[in-house]
């Protein structure tokens, strides 16, 4: 506790003006929620909605970034892939709620493998900045490719019939619904299951140590590359969980539908601290919120504007995030 | 008798760099054979080839009568061969334990693994104290410890050990090479790497000298210690 109030004092004395204008940020909330609390709650309950759909794809993020430092900025076509097998599954071929779910998870795996082997794996020990490119260019692929009109079409379409009927109460004066609970719960589903895999089981104790130093790794008998694409893997099957949840939630798509939500989810993975997990699920929880509340006060049109100016700022002030490793010492 | 290692005409390059160039060594069943020699002089190199992290462009590491050249870094480990690389390389995030766990990674029986931890903690008693310590918070003798502990957790037929006097005080390498000792009692052959000449000399049986990328000298560990180019190159004496 003394430890980080010593900290927040040394930020306060490096940056007064950041914190100034924090301070100012959340009176000026303060006083707006103090006016309507019913609104206000309203506009949380939506962010954190909005904000475990992001952490399930900033996990993806951050765990791909941890092991082979590289942005995956198909992530978020991954995300959209997801999308669109739950609503055919769901749509077309009649399938409930989880059959189309565990759908897109495998789907959203078996594209995101096929993607490292064939664009990633061969760069692994290329300059950094050649794979980041090859990722901005798969992911512009995915989208392009995908909105030919023999694919998915550049269309929307809308997402009817649903696989869950909507249905919502008033609790309060808050409207909260049946959709909001199944992504609150899903995704708490998923987040504790990936805790105990990343830090209880002898595969995620890999992870790390793979995360951490490959060579040693190997050393101790890992298959290293085995190990890159099973969080290849795992961070896409989230993201398809994601991908459904965001259609249920909004109910229309097409095939750039991953590309804010895949760029906001990046921005939460950064703010967190990039290859931190519990940082991915603070930054979206956060950002889901400054999405909502944006819209709510200010205006629809500013949001996109407020949360990319979060990016800039984590860059200026702490490249690093709230969660994020100091650079590793070299022995 | 054959060899235990066979180490034949060892030719491996980093990109243009030719690193080893042509290096015959052999180490037998219970032995503590040092590799000594300067630095760059293809001591390190040598040991990431054996345990399959870098490939020979020619040549053959020929263990009990499998090629390793061919057989990837995982079986290697499982053959029982384990390394203790060079500068520690612990998984400074991890607990001592789960760093201790990940030694024991290509094993299978919990039981068994839970021994090899009680055996590790027996030779170092400082790692029990600090069991669910991150590694990285450990001192540098002690991440040594905890290196040593880790690359026995494979119960090793042979270990690698790469510079482990690397950055400690006098007292604690004394007490490093008495546990190397120890270890090799216990059974399990060694493979030294050393900058330290004198220390390795005076534990091993058997010594090489690297030049180059070739072996230079070899001989009895007692002899070499005898000799004048040895003496006036590495011993500074």
């Amino acid at each position: 506790m003394q430890k980080l109030l010593n900290r927040i004092a040394v930020s306060v004395r490096k940056s007064p003006v950041i914190w100034a204008i924090g301070v100012l940020l959340l009176a000026w909330l303060a006083g707006r929620a103090r006016q309507n609390p019913v609104l206000f709650a309203q506009f949380l309950v939506d962010g954190i909605r909005l904000g475990f759909v992001y952490a399930l794809v900033a996990l993806g993020y951050t765990m791909v970034y941890g092991i082979v430092r590289l942005i995956n900025f198909a992530h978020g076509d991954v995300f959209m892939i997801g999308a669109f097998a739950a609503f055919f599954a769901t749509t077309r071929y009649h399938w409930s709620f989880v059959p189309a779910m565990v759908l897109a998870m495998v789907v959203c795996a078996f594209l995101s493998v096929v993607i490292e082997r064939i664009a990633y794996k061969p760069l692994r020990d290329a300059p950094r900045i050649s794979a980041l490119i090859t990722a901005v260019g798969m992911s512009f692929f995915l989208e392009y490719f995908t909105a030919l009109n023999f694919v998915f079409t550049p269309n929307f379409i809308v997402f009817a019939p649903q696989p869950l009927q909507f249905k919502s109460w008033n609790v309060l004066g808050v409207t909260v619904s049946n959709i909001m609970f199944v992504i609150i719960a899903v995704g708490t589903i998923c987040l504790v299951a990936l805790y105990y895999l990343v830090y209880r089981t002898k595969l995620g104790k890999a992870m790390r140590a793979v995360a951490w130093d490959k060579p040693t790794a190997r050393l101790m008998g890992i298959d290293v590359d085995l190990v890159i694409t099973f969080t290849f893997a795992l961070g896409a099957a989230l993201a398809g969980v994601g991908g459904m949840l965001y259609v249920v939630a909004y109910p229309q798509i097409r095939t750039f539908l991953g590309v804010m939500p895949g760029l906001k989810s990046f921005i939460a993975a950064v703010f967190g601290g990039i290859g931190s997990i519990p940082g991915a699920f603070i930054g979206a929880l956060t950002i889901g919120m400054v999405e909502t509340l944006a819209a709510g006060y200010l205006s629809s049109t500013l949001r996109d504007t407020i949360v990319f100016s979060i990016l800039i700022i984590v860059l200026l002030l702490r490249p690093t995030g709230l969660f994020g490793e100091a650079a590793k010492e070299k022995a | 008798m054959t060899a235990m290692l066979e180490v034949k005409n060892l030719h491996v390059f980093y990109g243009a760099i030719h690193a080893l160039q042509g290096v015959d060594f052999e180490l037998n069943e219970g032995e503590i054979v040092t590799l000594i020699g300067a630095n760059g002089a293809g001591k390190s190199t040598t040991l990431k080839t054996i345990s399959g992290l870098l490939r020979p462009r020619q040549g053959s590491i020929a263990f009990r009568g499998v090629d390793l050249t061919r057989v990837s870094a995982t079986r290697i480990v499982s053959l029982g061969i384990s390394q203790v690389p060079e500068g520690r390389k612990i998984f400074a995030p991890l607990t001592v334990r789960e760093n201790l766990e990940l030694g024991a990674y290509t094993r299978k029986d919990a039981r068994e693994i839970q021994e090899s931890m009680e055996r590790v903690f027996a030779s170092f008693p400082r790692l029990k104290e600090r069991i669910n310590q991150p590694g990285g918070t450990l001192s540098g003798g002690e991440q040594q410890m905890l290196a040593m502990g880790r690359g026995l957790m494979s119960k090793p037929q042979l270990l690698l050990l790469d510079e482990p006097s690397m950055g400690l005080s006098p007292l604690l390498v004394e007490e490093i090479f008495r546990i190397i000792v120890d270890i090799n009692a216990h059974g399990t052959s060694i493979l030294l790497v050393e900058q330290n000449a004198a220390m390795a000399l005076s534990i091993a049986n058997r010594a090489y000298v690297l030049e180059t990328g070739t072996v230079a000298l070899h001989g009895p560990a007692a002899e070499l210690l005898e000799k004048p180019q040895v003496k006036t190159a590495y011993l500074g004496r």
